[in-house]
């Protein structure tokens, strides 16, 4: 199981936990607002794209090369980029807080 | 624009896909405080439609994992489902709808999202062939999915060599189907893409072993105890287990009609999202809008303009200033490639192609019209989309011919005419 903290635009905060499914899912069951998911998580869109906190950046699975390169011009893109959609969740994501971009 | 909102007033959204229900949300967020009220025919908790012919049809997936939004997001933001609840008819004189079964509710402001449905052509037989399928619904996936169980041939043909039938053609392939595509134009997708792409997607699916058969004019169906014979112009004929009709839609404007609101190829919208009566909006794939970027009035049918529309019409209703100036994007994965597109390509004079160094399934083409550019198609090739949809929005000025050089890096600092 793993505790997954969202933080929106409008700083609220949503905590939230799963042991499957993507981060997406997860944020969309849980009305996450600005996770619009519109592709509904095949990374066409840049709709669910999240600033993860830096000390779980290493505890994640690497961004496969679509989704690198919708994040590098995407809106409010840093280094800290990823889009929820392809976030599996893992044991490893427990505790981590993960910043709505948009 | 002085309307004020308050608790007591009333918003009924026809049609809770993907258009209805961001329209729904997107109104909380606005701040209105009244009631909201979704309604349509389909009994399942809203669902994204784009899976219906990917993964949900060839993954077997429950449609749990393709909801716009959980149950519970609807309690929160307080907006009321009528699932399995259709509209026989909108009366804007009294503002208020009625239902199929009888019931009628008033409205200060009505949304309509009333979509399209798949169109099946008049072809001499087709309404006796049993087997027979569009994909337009959940519903539609899995009556696809049992009829194949069905069968053990699994001889399936897909009338209409289109983005649906293309989808359908290689989830179906993945589930073991034998899958012919027949076409009715010279090549596949000959009226969205550029001949280079027609080539490719009519490759990749036949080194998947669907036969794609182009110039094929479906002219009659027959139907036997045991399967189906489509028998087309140039006499030739085929043997089918199941049949799926990807050729296209009509959209729902019959409510609209009725309640005499303008409708030009789709219910006519302005740049709020408003139709010809003051209290009613129109969103998504049946409304004809006007599009800034292209300078003309279009019909789209897709998730960007549903959603897009949906946040306009929103925020118009809550009384604020909201204009449509969307670049439209819209995508289709079939077996392991991704199509991006972003742009409307239509009346393209040049369609260059861009290759990558060792690369043979990523590349884009780029539509221009003069130096102007229309559209991007990026083939597994997320970048070329997103820079093309930054040049659209920018309308920054592309040097065409750093674009073709596979060697000059796909940069804007590179490409960008100095």
């Amino acid at each position: 199981m793993a505790k997954i903290t969202f933080i929106t635009k409008d700083q609220e905060t949503i905590v939230a936990e799963a042991d499957s499914g993507s981060v997406m899912e997860l944020a969309v069951a849980h009305n996450v607002k600005g996770i619009d998911a519109d592709c509904g998580g095949v990374c066409s869109c840049a709709t669910c794209h999240v600033h993860v906190a830096a000390d779980y950046m290493d505890k994640l699975e690497a961004a496969g090369e679509i989704e690198k390169d919708m994040l590098e011009f995407a809106d409010n893109a840093s280094d800290f980029s990823r889009l929820s959609c392809q976030m599996k969740i893992t044991e490893a994501m427990d505790g981590m807080v993960l910043n709505v971009a948009n | 624009m002085s309307e004020s909102i308050s608790s007591e007033s009333i918003c009924l959204i026809i049609g809770a896909s993907h258009a209805g229900v961001n329209a729904a949300f997107a109104l909380r967020k606005e701040g209105w405080t009244g009631s909201i009220q979704l309604y349509d025919a389909d009994p399942l908790l809203p669902y994204h439609r784009p899976p219906l012919s990917k993964a949900y049809l060839s993954g077997g997936d429950e449609i749990e994992k393709h909801l716009l939004k959980s149950a519970q997001s609807y309690e929160k933001e307080q907006i009321d489902l009528h699932l399995g609840a259709k509209v026989s008819a909108i009366d804007p004189k009294e503002k208020k709808i009625t239902l199929a079964n009888g019931r009628s509710q008033v409205y200060d402001k009505l949304v309509m999202a009333t979509g399209a449905r798949a169109f099946i052509p008049p072809i001499p037989g087709i309404e006796k062939t049993t087997h027979l399928f569009t994909m337009r619904t959940a519903e539609d996936s899995i009556q696809i999915r049992k009829a194949l169980d069905q069968h053990e041939q699994k001889r399936v043909l897909i009338i209409g060599g289109g983005y649906i039938g293309l989808e359908t053609a290689a989830s179906l392939r993945k589930l073991g189907a034998e899958v012919t595509v027949l076409e009715r134009e010279e090549r596949l997708l000959a009226r969205v893409t550029a001949p280079e792409l027609s080539q490719f997607f009519q490759a990749l699916h036949q080194s998947n072993e669907v036969q794609i058969l182009t110039g094929k004019n479906v002219v009659a169906a027959k139907t036997t105890p045991s399967h189906t014979e489509i028998i087309c112009a140039d006499g030739s004929r085929y043997i089918a287990d199941i049949i799926v009709v990807g050729v296209g839609i009509r959209v729902n404007t019959e409510l609209a009609a009725e309640a005499d609101l303008v409708i030009e190829n789709g219910i006519r919208v302005d740049s709020a999202a408003r139709t010809s009566d003051q209290d009613i909006y129109a969103i998504g794939d049946c409304t004809l809008h006007y599009n800034p970027h292209y300078k003309r009035f279009i019909r789209l049918e897709c998730v960007q303009n549903a959603v897009d529309q949906a946040k306009i019409a929103a925020a118009a209703i809550c009384g604020k200033e909201a204009t449509y100036d969307s670049i439209p994007w819209f995508w289709s994965d079939q077996y392991d490639v991704k199509l991006q597109i972003t742009g409307l390509s239509t009346g393209y004079q040049e369609a260059l192609v861009r290759k990558e160094e060792g690369e043979a399934v990523r590349f884009s083409i780029w539509y221009f019209r003069e130096d102007e550019l229309l559209a991007v198609d990026a083939i597994n090739h997320a970048r070329a989309y997103m820079l093309g949809m930054k040049f659209l929005k920018t309308g920054q000025k592309i040097d065409k011919t750093k674009l073709l050089d596979p060697k000059v890096e796909l940069k804007p600092a590179n490409i960008l005419q100095q």
